[in-house]
Protein backbone atom coordinates (compact mmCIF):
# COMPACT_ATOMS: atom_id res chain seq x y z
CA UNK A 1 0.00 0.00 0.00
CA UNK A 2 2.22 2.66 0.91
CA UNK A 3 3.78 3.12 -2.72
CA UNK A 4 -0.34 4.05 -3.60
CA UNK A 5 -1.24 6.33 -0.44
CA UNK A 6 0.11 9.55 -2.39
CA UNK A 7 -2.07 8.50 -5.24
CA UNK A 8 -5.41 8.93 -2.53
CA UNK A 9 -7.84 11.82 -2.71
CA UNK A 10 -8.48 12.62 1.11
CA UNK A 11 -11.97 11.03 0.33
CA UNK A 12 -10.02 8.05 -0.85
CA UNK A 13 -8.14 7.92 1.93
CA UNK A 14 -10.60 8.55 4.24
CA UNK A 15 -12.51 5.74 2.72
CA UNK A 16 -9.39 3.12 2.65
CA UNK A 17 -9.24 3.87 6.16
CA UNK A 18 -13.24 3.13 7.10
CA UNK A 19 -13.52 -0.31 5.11
CA UNK A 20 -9.57 -1.10 6.78
CA UNK A 21 -7.37 -1.28 3.43
CA UNK A 22 -5.27 1.61 5.16
CA UNK A 23 -3.76 2.11 8.64
CA UNK A 24 -4.20 5.66 9.75
CA UNK A 25 -0.71 6.05 11.24
CA UNK A 26 0.73 4.88 8.25
CA UNK A 27 -1.03 7.39 6.38
CA UNK A 28 -0.44 10.55 8.88
CA UNK A 29 3.35 8.76 8.40
CA UNK A 30 3.48 8.83 4.87
CA UNK A 31 2.85 12.95 4.81
CA UNK A 32 4.47 13.47 7.77
CA UNK A 33 7.44 11.96 6.62
CA UNK A 34 7.06 14.13 3.12
CA UNK A 35 5.88 17.49 4.67
CA UNK A 36 9.28 16.62 6.83
CA UNK A 37 11.68 16.69 3.61
CA UNK A 38 9.59 19.89 2.06
CA UNK A 39 11.75 21.10 -0.82
CA UNK A 40 8.88 23.77 -1.54
CA UNK A 41 9.33 25.63 1.73
CA UNK A 42 5.61 24.95 2.01
CA UNK A 43 5.67 24.16 5.48
CA UNK A 44 6.84 26.37 8.19
CA UNK A 45 5.92 24.18 11.20
CA UNK A 46 5.38 20.04 10.80
CA UNK A 47 3.62 17.66 13.25
CA UNK A 48 6.13 15.02 14.99
CA UNK A 49 3.84 12.46 15.68
CA UNK A 50 -0.46 11.98 15.32
CA UNK A 51 -1.80 14.32 17.26
CA UNK A 52 -4.61 11.81 19.96
CA UNK A 53 -6.90 9.93 17.56
CA UNK A 54 -9.76 11.73 17.13
CA UNK A 55 -12.75 9.39 14.95
CA UNK A 56 -14.81 11.24 12.46
CA UNK A 57 -16.66 11.01 9.24
CA UNK A 58 -12.94 12.56 7.97
CA UNK A 59 -10.82 9.74 8.61
CA UNK A 60 -8.03 10.39 9.94
CA UNK A 61 -6.85 12.39 7.04
CA UNK A 62 -4.35 14.99 7.67
CA UNK A 63 -4.48 18.42 7.45
CA UNK A 64 -1.90 21.50 6.35
CA UNK A 65 -3.29 24.77 8.22
CA UNK A 66 -2.53 28.45 7.10
CA UNK A 67 -0.01 30.10 9.61
CA UNK A 68 -2.78 32.93 10.24
CA UNK A 69 -4.95 30.20 11.82
CA UNK A 70 -4.47 29.64 15.86
CA UNK A 71 -3.64 26.42 16.93
CA UNK A 72 -2.80 26.11 20.89
CA UNK A 73 0.39 25.64 21.70
CA UNK A 74 1.82 25.39 18.29
CA UNK A 75 3.89 28.51 16.15
CA UNK A 76 1.19 30.94 14.27
CA UNK A 77 2.86 33.48 13.00
CA UNK A 78 0.75 34.64 9.94
CA UNK A 79 4.26 34.73 7.88
CA UNK A 80 5.40 37.89 10.28
CA UNK A 81 8.43 38.05 12.15
CA UNK A 82 6.79 40.15 14.32
CA UNK A 83 4.59 36.97 15.92
CA UNK A 84 8.61 35.04 15.54
CA UNK A 85 7.42 32.05 17.96
CA UNK A 86 4.14 33.27 18.90
CA UNK A 87 2.57 29.60 19.98
CA UNK A 88 -1.39 31.37 20.92
CA UNK A 89 -3.56 29.87 23.85
CA UNK A 90 -6.24 28.93 21.87
CA UNK A 91 -7.32 26.78 17.99
CA UNK A 92 -9.31 28.85 15.36
CA UNK A 93 -12.96 27.70 15.02
CA UNK A 94 -12.28 26.32 11.62
CA UNK A 95 -8.92 24.32 12.95
CA UNK A 96 -11.21 22.90 15.76
CA UNK A 97 -14.18 22.09 13.56
CA UNK A 98 -11.64 20.24 10.75
CA UNK A 99 -10.10 18.35 13.78
CA UNK A 100 -13.28 17.33 15.66
CA UNK A 101 -14.42 15.69 12.50
CA UNK A 102 -10.98 13.54 12.36
CA UNK A 103 -8.68 15.26 10.35
CA UNK A 104 -5.09 15.67 12.28
CA UNK A 105 -3.09 18.86 12.16
CA UNK A 106 -0.50 17.97 10.28
CA UNK A 107 1.93 21.05 9.98
CA UNK A 108 1.35 24.77 9.20
CA UNK A 109 2.00 26.47 5.85
CA UNK A 110 4.03 29.27 4.79
CA UNK A 111 1.78 32.31 3.38
CA UNK A 112 2.54 36.06 2.65
CA UNK A 113 2.53 38.30 5.84
CA UNK A 114 -0.95 38.76 6.93
CA UNK A 115 -2.19 36.93 3.80
CA UNK A 116 -1.13 40.34 1.93
CA UNK A 117 0.21 39.38 -1.65
CA UNK A 118 -0.57 37.00 -4.51
CA UNK A 119 2.94 35.50 -4.77
CA UNK A 120 3.90 34.19 -1.48
CA UNK A 121 7.45 36.47 -1.79
CA UNK A 122 6.00 38.30 1.08
CA UNK A 123 6.55 36.08 3.77
CA UNK A 124 9.27 36.52 6.38
CA UNK A 125 10.27 32.73 6.06
CA UNK A 126 11.03 32.95 2.34
CA UNK A 127 9.35 32.20 -0.62
CA UNK A 128 7.25 29.02 -0.89
CA UNK A 129 8.14 26.91 -4.71
CA UNK A 130 5.64 25.97 -7.39
CA UNK A 131 5.99 22.55 -7.53
CA UNK A 132 5.01 22.99 -11.15
CA UNK A 133 8.46 24.94 -11.74
CA UNK A 134 10.40 25.46 -8.92
CA UNK A 135 11.48 28.81 -10.85
CA UNK A 136 8.00 30.19 -9.95
CA UNK A 137 5.78 31.45 -7.44
CA UNK A 138 2.63 29.23 -6.48
CA UNK A 139 0.22 32.33 -5.46
CA UNK A 140 -0.01 33.86 -2.68
CA UNK A 141 -1.40 34.06 0.12
CA UNK A 142 -2.40 30.78 0.42
CA UNK A 143 0.92 29.96 -1.13
CA UNK A 144 1.86 27.10 1.34
CA UNK A 145 -0.96 25.40 1.62
CA UNK A 146 -1.89 25.25 -2.14
CA UNK A 147 2.11 24.22 -2.93
CA UNK A 148 2.24 21.56 -0.07
CA UNK A 149 -1.29 19.69 -1.71
CA UNK A 150 0.04 20.12 -4.94
CA UNK A 151 3.69 19.11 -4.30
CA UNK A 152 2.05 16.02 -2.36
CA UNK A 153 3.19 16.71 1.00
CA UNK A 154 -0.68 17.04 2.23
CA UNK A 155 -4.07 15.58 1.08
CA UNK A 156 -5.68 19.01 1.61
CA UNK A 157 -5.01 22.00 3.11
CA UNK A 158 -6.78 25.31 4.50
CA UNK A 159 -6.06 28.63 3.34
CA UNK A 160 -7.94 32.07 3.51
CA UNK A 161 -9.28 34.15 0.99
CA UNK A 162 -9.55 38.13 1.57
CA UNK A 163 -8.92 39.17 -2.63
CA UNK A 164 -8.13 36.04 -4.51
CA UNK A 165 -5.77 34.64 -1.33
CA UNK A 166 -7.04 30.86 -1.77
CA UNK A 167 -8.20 30.95 -5.52
CA UNK A 168 -5.21 32.43 -7.36
CA UNK A 169 -2.61 30.20 -5.55
CA UNK A 170 -5.14 26.78 -5.83
CA UNK A 171 -5.50 28.21 -9.96
CA UNK A 172 -1.49 28.68 -10.13
CA UNK A 173 -0.76 25.16 -8.73
CA UNK A 174 -3.23 23.03 -10.46
CA UNK A 175 -5.43 22.64 -7.62
CA UNK A 176 -8.98 22.95 -6.72
CA UNK A 177 -10.06 26.21 -4.10
CA UNK A 178 -13.01 27.10 -2.76
CA UNK A 179 -13.75 30.33 -1.30
CA UNK A 180 -16.72 30.20 0.70
CA UNK A 181 -19.65 32.72 1.06
CA UNK A 182 -18.82 35.39 3.73
CA UNK A 183 -19.47 34.40 7.17
CA UNK A 184 -20.08 30.68 5.97
CA UNK A 185 -17.22 29.71 8.07
CA UNK A 186 -16.23 31.36 11.44
CA UNK A 187 -13.19 33.85 11.76
CA UNK A 188 -12.84 32.95 15.29
CA UNK A 189 -8.83 32.26 15.90
CA UNK A 190 -8.04 33.43 12.09
CA UNK A 191 -5.40 36.35 12.69
CA UNK A 192 -7.28 39.32 10.75
CA UNK A 193 -6.18 40.71 7.73
CA UNK A 194 -9.39 42.82 6.41
CA UNK A 195 -12.83 41.11 8.51
CA UNK A 196 -15.10 42.21 5.81
CA UNK A 197 -13.67 39.84 3.70
CA UNK A 198 -11.93 37.30 5.02
CA UNK A 199 -12.91 33.98 4.31
CA UNK A 200 -11.45 30.53 5.38
CA UNK A 201 -11.77 27.78 2.72
CA UNK A 202 -10.27 24.55 1.55
CA UNK A 203 -7.36 23.90 -0.98
CA UNK A 204 -7.69 20.05 -2.23
CA UNK A 205 -6.56 17.88 -5.65
CA UNK A 206 -10.32 17.86 -6.92
CA UNK A 207 -13.87 19.10 -5.98
CA UNK A 208 -15.00 15.92 -4.06
CA UNK A 209 -12.09 16.48 -1.21
CA UNK A 210 -13.23 20.50 -1.60
CA UNK A 211 -17.27 19.56 -0.81
CA UNK A 212 -16.10 16.46 2.03
CA UNK A 213 -13.75 19.72 3.59
CA UNK A 214 -16.09 22.32 3.54
CA UNK A 215 -19.09 20.57 4.78
CA UNK A 216 -17.28 20.24 7.81
CA UNK A 217 -16.10 24.16 8.01
CA UNK A 218 -19.59 25.70 7.28
CA UNK A 219 -21.70 26.53 10.82
CA UNK A 220 -22.46 29.20 13.11
CA UNK A 221 -19.98 30.25 15.81
CA UNK A 222 -21.26 32.00 19.00
CA UNK A 223 -17.31 32.81 18.98
CA UNK A 224 -17.86 35.35 15.92
CA UNK A 225 -20.57 37.38 15.37
CA UNK A 226 -20.95 37.76 11.84
CA UNK A 227 -20.66 33.79 11.29
CA UNK A 228 -23.79 32.43 10.06
CA UNK A 229 -25.98 29.44 9.54
CA UNK A 230 -25.59 27.65 5.97
CA UNK A 231 -29.13 27.31 5.08
CA UNK A 232 -28.85 23.27 3.78
CA UNK A 233 -25.74 20.94 4.33
CA UNK A 234 -23.11 21.05 1.66
CA UNK A 235 -23.80 17.79 -0.42
CA UNK A 236 -20.73 15.80 -2.00
CA UNK A 237 -21.34 16.19 -5.61
CA UNK A 238 -21.80 13.92 -8.54
CA UNK A 239 -23.14 15.76 -11.46
CA UNK A 240 -21.43 15.03 -14.75
CA UNK A 241 -23.94 17.09 -16.83
CA UNK A 242 -24.51 20.88 -16.77
CA UNK A 243 -28.30 20.19 -18.80
CA UNK A 244 -30.19 23.82 -18.14
CA UNK A 245 -27.25 25.44 -16.42
CA UNK A 246 -26.92 28.94 -17.73
CA UNK A 247 -23.10 30.34 -17.24
CA UNK A 248 -22.32 33.93 -17.85
CA UNK A 249 -18.62 35.50 -19.04
CA UNK A 250 -18.37 38.86 -18.19
CA UNK A 251 -16.95 39.54 -21.95
CA UNK A 252 -15.54 42.88 -21.47
CA UNK A 253 -13.52 41.71 -18.32
CA UNK A 254 -12.16 38.50 -20.07
CA UNK A 255 -11.21 40.13 -23.04
CA UNK A 256 -9.58 43.06 -21.69
CA UNK A 257 -5.43 43.50 -21.65
CA UNK A 258 -3.27 41.71 -19.52
CA UNK A 259 -4.48 37.89 -19.82
CA UNK A 260 -2.19 35.70 -21.39
CA UNK A 261 -2.86 34.01 -24.75
CA UNK A 262 -2.77 30.66 -22.96
CA UNK A 263 -5.25 31.30 -20.29
CA UNK A 264 -7.86 32.71 -22.86
CA UNK A 265 -7.70 29.64 -25.12
CA UNK A 266 -7.35 27.48 -21.92
CA UNK A 267 -10.84 29.25 -20.46
CA UNK A 268 -12.80 29.49 -24.19
CA UNK A 269 -11.66 25.15 -24.18
CA UNK A 270 -13.50 25.33 -21.63
CA UNK A 271 -16.76 27.28 -21.79
CA UNK A 272 -16.70 24.70 -25.39
CA UNK A 273 -16.38 21.42 -22.65
CA UNK A 274 -19.23 22.90 -20.87
CA UNK A 275 -21.37 23.60 -23.84
CA UNK A 276 -20.84 19.66 -24.77
CA UNK A 277 -22.22 19.08 -20.60
CA UNK A 278 -25.62 20.71 -21.60
CA UNK A 279 -24.89 24.37 -20.17
CA UNK A 280 -25.98 27.40 -22.24
CA UNK A 281 -23.67 30.07 -22.40
CA UNK A 282 -24.77 34.01 -22.04
CA UNK A 283 -22.81 36.89 -22.03
CA UNK A 284 -22.78 39.42 -19.43
CA UNK A 285 -21.18 42.46 -18.19
CA UNK A 286 -19.61 43.45 -14.71
CA UNK A 287 -19.58 47.50 -15.30
CA UNK A 288 -17.64 47.93 -12.17
CA UNK A 289 -15.18 45.60 -12.59
CA UNK A 290 -11.85 47.90 -13.21
CA UNK A 291 -13.25 50.13 -10.40
CA UNK A 292 -13.06 46.59 -7.90
CA UNK A 293 -9.88 46.14 -7.92
CA UNK A 294 -8.95 49.74 -6.82
CA UNK A 295 -11.86 49.79 -4.32
CA UNK A 296 -10.76 46.84 -2.86
CA UNK A 297 -6.86 48.31 -2.38
CA UNK A 298 -8.69 51.15 -0.14
CA UNK A 299 -10.89 48.86 2.07
CA UNK A 300 -8.82 46.26 2.50
CA UNK A 301 -5.90 48.47 3.80
CA UNK A 302 -8.17 50.53 5.81
CA UNK A 303 -9.11 47.81 7.80
CA UNK A 304 -5.99 46.47 7.60
CA UNK A 305 -4.21 49.01 9.39
CA UNK A 306 -7.28 48.80 12.26
CA UNK A 307 -6.56 44.96 12.81
CA UNK A 308 -2.95 45.24 12.62
CA UNK A 309 -2.67 48.16 15.36
CA UNK A 310 -2.78 45.17 18.13
CA UNK A 311 1.24 44.43 17.30
CA UNK A 312 2.60 47.02 19.55
CA UNK A 313 4.99 44.82 21.41
CA UNK A 314 3.19 44.52 24.29
CA UNK A 315 0.98 41.23 24.40
CA UNK A 316 2.84 39.07 22.20
CA UNK A 317 5.04 38.56 19.53
CA UNK A 318 7.96 40.91 18.64
CA UNK A 319 9.46 44.19 20.93
CA UNK A 320 11.96 46.58 19.94
CA UNK A 321 13.45 48.07 23.32
CA UNK A 322 12.93 51.69 23.82
CA UNK A 323 13.10 53.68 26.52
CA UNK A 324 10.29 55.21 25.78
CA UNK A 325 6.86 53.83 25.11
CA UNK A 326 5.61 55.67 21.60
CA UNK A 327 9.61 54.72 20.41
CA UNK A 328 8.94 51.17 21.69
CA UNK A 329 5.62 50.72 19.51
CA UNK A 330 7.21 52.45 16.28
CA UNK A 331 10.27 50.81 16.55
CA UNK A 332 8.55 47.49 17.37
CA UNK A 333 6.40 48.30 14.41
CA UNK A 334 9.30 48.81 12.01
CA UNK A 335 11.31 46.14 12.62
CA UNK A 336 8.36 43.77 12.72
CA UNK A 337 6.86 43.87 9.39
CA UNK A 338 8.04 43.63 6.03
CA UNK A 339 7.82 46.40 3.00
CA UNK A 340 4.30 45.20 1.85
CA UNK A 341 2.77 45.25 5.01
CA UNK A 342 3.90 48.54 5.99
CA UNK A 343 2.57 49.96 2.43
CA UNK A 344 -0.80 48.90 3.12
CA UNK A 345 -0.65 49.88 6.68
CA UNK A 346 0.26 53.39 5.37
CA UNK A 347 -2.24 53.54 2.45
CA UNK A 348 -5.52 52.46 5.01
CA UNK A 349 -4.06 54.66 7.52
CA UNK A 350 -3.96 57.54 4.64
CA UNK A 351 -7.25 56.29 3.65
CA UNK A 352 -9.22 56.48 6.82
CA UNK A 353 -7.27 59.88 7.81
CA UNK A 354 -9.04 63.59 8.55
CA UNK A 355 -10.03 65.08 5.24
CA UNK A 356 -8.85 61.79 3.17
CA UNK A 357 -12.16 59.78 4.13
CA UNK A 358 -14.82 60.29 2.41
CA UNK A 359 -12.85 60.39 -0.81
CA UNK A 360 -11.42 57.33 -0.22
CA UNK A 361 -12.85 54.54 2.11
CA UNK A 362 -16.02 56.27 1.58
CA UNK A 363 -15.95 56.28 -1.86
CA UNK A 364 -14.73 52.62 -1.66
CA UNK A 365 -17.56 51.27 0.21
CA UNK A 366 -20.42 52.40 -2.35
CA UNK A 367 -18.05 50.86 -5.00
CA UNK A 368 -18.70 48.19 -2.99
CA UNK A 369 -22.47 48.35 -3.55
CA UNK A 370 -22.09 48.85 -7.13
CA UNK A 371 -20.24 45.53 -7.30
CA UNK A 372 -22.81 43.59 -4.98
CA UNK A 373 -25.56 44.71 -7.27
CA UNK A 374 -23.50 44.13 -10.45
CA UNK A 375 -23.38 40.91 -9.85
CA UNK A 376 -26.41 40.45 -8.11
CA UNK A 377 -28.14 41.53 -12.07
CA UNK A 378 -26.21 38.73 -13.29
CA UNK A 379 -27.23 36.25 -11.20
CA UNK A 380 -30.85 37.54 -12.01
CA UNK A 381 -29.91 36.18 -15.63
CA UNK A 382 -28.03 33.01 -15.05
CA UNK A 383 -26.91 30.82 -12.77
CA UNK A 384 -23.33 31.06 -12.37
CA UNK A 385 -20.33 33.07 -13.71
CA UNK A 386 -17.63 32.18 -15.38
CA UNK A 387 -14.30 33.34 -15.92
CA UNK A 388 -10.46 32.59 -15.73
CA UNK A 389 -9.01 32.45 -12.12
CA UNK A 390 -6.11 34.37 -12.97
CA UNK A 391 -4.80 36.51 -15.98
CA UNK A 392 -1.69 34.59 -16.21
CA UNK A 393 -0.08 31.14 -15.41
CA UNK A 394 2.16 31.23 -12.53
CA UNK A 395 5.15 34.28 -12.57
CA UNK A 396 9.14 33.93 -12.10
CA UNK A 397 10.18 34.26 -8.64
CA UNK A 398 11.21 38.21 -8.09
CA UNK A 399 9.34 39.21 -11.84
CA UNK A 400 6.65 41.05 -10.31
CA UNK A 401 8.15 42.31 -6.46
CA UNK A 402 9.58 45.49 -8.08
CA UNK A 403 6.36 47.04 -8.45
CA UNK A 404 3.70 46.57 -5.99
CA UNK A 405 0.74 47.30 -8.53
CA UNK A 406 1.42 44.77 -11.37
CA UNK A 407 0.80 42.08 -8.67
CA UNK A 408 -2.32 43.89 -7.38
CA UNK A 409 -3.16 43.01 -10.70
CA UNK A 410 -2.99 39.11 -10.11
CA UNK A 411 -6.41 39.50 -8.43
CA UNK A 412 -8.41 41.19 -11.35
CA UNK A 413 -10.58 38.28 -11.42
CA UNK A 414 -11.13 37.50 -7.95
CA UNK A 415 -11.71 40.83 -6.21
CA UNK A 416 -15.87 41.62 -7.52
CA UNK A 417 -16.78 38.36 -5.64
CA UNK A 418 -14.86 39.03 -2.59
CA UNK A 419 -16.21 42.74 -2.33
CA UNK A 420 -19.57 40.94 -2.92
CA UNK A 421 -19.31 38.71 -0.25
CA UNK A 422 -20.07 35.87 -2.86
CA UNK A 423 -18.54 32.59 -3.32
CA UNK A 424 -16.42 31.10 -6.12
CA UNK A 425 -14.33 27.68 -6.98
CA UNK A 426 -10.91 27.36 -8.65
CA UNK A 427 -10.77 24.17 -10.66
CA UNK A 428 -7.57 23.33 -13.15
CA UNK A 429 -9.11 24.31 -16.86
CA UNK A 430 -5.66 22.79 -18.22
CA UNK A 431 -2.14 23.67 -19.04
CA UNK A 432 -0.50 26.72 -20.96
CA UNK A 433 2.91 26.15 -21.44
CA UNK A 434 3.35 23.50 -19.17
CA UNK A 435 1.94 25.69 -16.47
CA UNK A 436 -1.85 24.89 -14.98
CA UNK A 437 -4.50 27.44 -15.99
CA UNK A 438 -7.48 28.10 -13.50
CA UNK A 439 -11.38 28.28 -14.38
CA UNK A 440 -13.09 30.70 -11.79
CA UNK A 441 -17.07 30.05 -11.07
CA UNK A 442 -19.07 31.83 -9.04
CA UNK A 443 -22.03 31.75 -7.83
CA UNK A 444 -24.72 33.97 -5.59
CA UNK A 445 -24.42 34.12 -1.57
CA UNK A 446 -24.73 30.34 -0.36
CA UNK A 447 -24.80 28.76 -3.50
CA UNK A 448 -21.81 26.55 -3.10
CA UNK A 449 -23.54 23.21 -3.76
CA UNK A 450 -24.56 24.60 -7.00
CA UNK A 451 -21.41 25.54 -7.64
CA UNK A 452 -19.48 22.42 -6.35
CA UNK A 453 -21.95 20.24 -8.80
CA UNK A 454 -21.10 22.53 -11.64
CA UNK A 455 -17.41 22.07 -10.71
CA UNK A 456 -17.41 18.36 -10.21
CA UNK A 457 -19.01 18.09 -14.21
CA UNK A 458 -16.40 20.24 -15.86
CA UNK A 459 -13.72 18.56 -13.18
CA UNK A 460 -14.89 15.30 -14.84
CA UNK A 461 -15.16 16.53 -18.42
CA UNK A 462 -11.94 18.17 -18.25
CA UNK A 463 -9.29 15.61 -16.87
CA UNK A 464 -6.98 17.32 -15.69
CA UNK A 465 -3.95 14.85 -14.03
CA UNK A 466 -2.47 16.89 -11.39
CA UNK A 467 -0.67 14.44 -10.53
CA UNK A 468 2.04 14.86 -12.18
CA UNK A 469 3.18 17.04 -8.80
CA UNK A 470 1.60 15.26 -6.05
CA UNK A 471 3.19 11.80 -7.53
CA UNK A 472 6.75 13.09 -7.89
CA UNK A 473 9.46 13.94 -5.32
CA UNK B 1 1.08 62.67 -4.65
CA UNK B 2 2.00 62.61 -1.16
CA UNK B 3 5.05 64.33 0.08
CA UNK B 4 7.58 64.07 2.75
CA UNK B 5 5.80 65.80 5.32
CA UNK B 6 2.36 63.97 4.27
CA UNK B 7 4.20 60.81 4.70
CA UNK B 8 5.53 61.38 8.33
CA UNK B 9 2.28 62.43 9.71
CA UNK B 10 0.72 59.80 8.43
CA UNK B 11 3.08 57.07 9.58
CA UNK B 12 3.03 58.86 12.84
CA UNK B 13 -0.55 58.38 12.61
CA UNK B 14 0.04 54.38 12.38
CA UNK B 15 2.80 54.33 14.81
CA UNK B 16 4.86 53.67 12.12
CA UNK B 17 8.95 54.53 12.61
CA UNK B 18 9.87 55.46 8.65
CA UNK B 19 13.34 55.88 8.58
CA UNK B 20 15.13 58.65 6.73
CA UNK B 21 16.67 56.10 3.86
CA UNK B 22 13.16 55.23 3.69
CA UNK B 23 11.63 58.11 2.76
CA UNK B 24 11.62 58.58 -0.79
CA UNK B 25 11.03 55.00 -1.70
CA UNK B 26 8.04 54.95 0.21
CA UNK B 27 6.54 58.15 -0.89
CA UNK B 28 6.52 57.16 -4.36
CA UNK B 29 5.13 54.16 -3.91
CA UNK B 30 2.22 54.99 -2.03
CA UNK B 31 1.66 57.77 -4.36
CA UNK B 32 1.78 55.50 -7.36
CA UNK B 33 -0.75 53.18 -5.46
CA UNK B 34 -3.10 56.05 -4.85
CA UNK B 35 -2.92 57.28 -8.05
CA UNK B 36 -4.28 53.58 -9.43
CA UNK B 37 -6.78 53.80 -6.46
CA UNK B 38 -7.79 56.96 -7.64
CA UNK B 39 -10.16 55.15 -10.84
CA UNK B 40 -12.72 54.77 -8.54
CA UNK B 41 -13.25 58.62 -8.77
CA UNK B 42 -14.77 58.02 -12.22
CA UNK B 43 -17.52 56.19 -11.48
CA UNK B 44 -20.91 57.89 -10.86
CA UNK B 45 -21.82 57.07 -7.13
CA UNK B 46 -24.59 59.63 -6.63
CA UNK B 47 -27.27 57.92 -4.68
CA UNK B 48 -25.46 54.71 -3.54
CA UNK B 49 -24.99 53.56 -0.40
CA UNK B 50 -21.90 52.79 1.24
CA UNK B 51 -21.15 49.17 2.32
CA UNK B 52 -19.65 48.20 5.57
CA UNK B 53 -20.22 44.87 5.74
CA UNK B 54 -22.08 42.54 3.71
CA UNK B 55 -24.51 39.79 5.26
CA UNK B 56 -27.30 40.85 8.18
CA UNK B 57 -25.44 40.60 11.56
CA UNK B 58 -28.31 42.76 13.38
CA UNK B 59 -29.09 40.34 15.77
CA UNK B 60 -25.66 39.04 17.07
CA UNK B 61 -25.50 40.43 20.47
CA UNK B 62 -25.42 37.46 23.04
CA UNK B 63 -26.61 37.98 26.07
CA UNK B 64 -24.15 40.28 28.78
CA UNK B 65 -23.28 37.47 31.19
CA UNK B 66 -19.92 36.53 32.49
CA UNK B 67 -18.59 33.43 30.97
CA UNK B 68 -15.02 31.87 31.51
CA UNK B 69 -12.00 33.38 29.84
CA UNK B 70 -8.20 32.72 29.41
CA UNK B 71 -6.81 32.45 32.91
CA UNK B 72 -4.67 35.79 33.76
CA UNK B 73 -1.18 33.74 33.54
CA UNK B 74 -2.05 32.08 30.57
CA UNK B 75 -3.04 35.27 28.41
CA UNK B 76 0.25 37.12 30.19
CA UNK B 77 2.49 34.10 28.83
CA UNK B 78 3.46 35.60 25.42
CA UNK B 79 4.12 38.75 26.51
CA UNK B 80 7.61 39.87 26.16
CA UNK B 81 7.45 41.72 29.87
CA UNK B 82 5.48 40.89 32.47
CA UNK B 83 5.57 42.55 35.99
CA UNK B 84 3.01 41.51 38.85
CA UNK B 85 -0.16 40.60 37.53
CA UNK B 86 0.28 42.93 34.25
CA UNK B 87 2.00 43.64 30.76
CA UNK B 88 5.44 45.60 31.76
CA UNK B 89 5.71 48.83 29.24
CA UNK B 90 8.20 51.36 29.01
CA UNK B 91 7.39 54.61 30.35
CA UNK B 92 5.59 57.15 28.18
CA UNK B 93 7.56 59.68 29.30
CA UNK B 94 10.86 58.03 28.98
CA UNK B 95 13.70 57.25 31.84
Amino acid sequence: MASDIGALSAAAAAAAIADGGLARDELFEHYRARAAADQLNAFTWVAEAEPGAVDGPLGGVPLAVKDLFCTEGIPSQAGSKILAGYCPPYTATAVANLEAAGAPLLGKTNQDEFAMGSSNENSAYGPVLNPWDHGRVPGGSSGGSAAAVAGGLAPWALGTDTGGSIRQPAALCGIVGLKPTYGAVSRYGMIAFASSLDSAGPLTRDVTDAALCYRHLVGRDSADATSVAFPEPIEIPSSERLDGVKLAVPTALVEGEGIEPGVRASFEAALETARGLGATIISCEIPSAPYALSAYYVIAPAEASSNLSRFDGVRYGLRVEQAHLDEMYTETRHDGFGAEVKRRILIGTYALSSGYYDAYYGRAQRVRTVVAQDLASIFEQADLIVTPTSPTVAFGLGERTADPLSMYLSDLFTIPMSLAGTPAISIPSGLSEGLPVGLQICGPAFSENRILSAAHALEQAIGFDGSVTWGSD
Amino acid sequence: MIDRDELLHVARLARLALHEDELETTAAELSSILGHVAAIDQLDLDGVEPTAHIGDVSDSLRADQPRPSLAREVALAPAPAVRDDGFLVPSPQGE
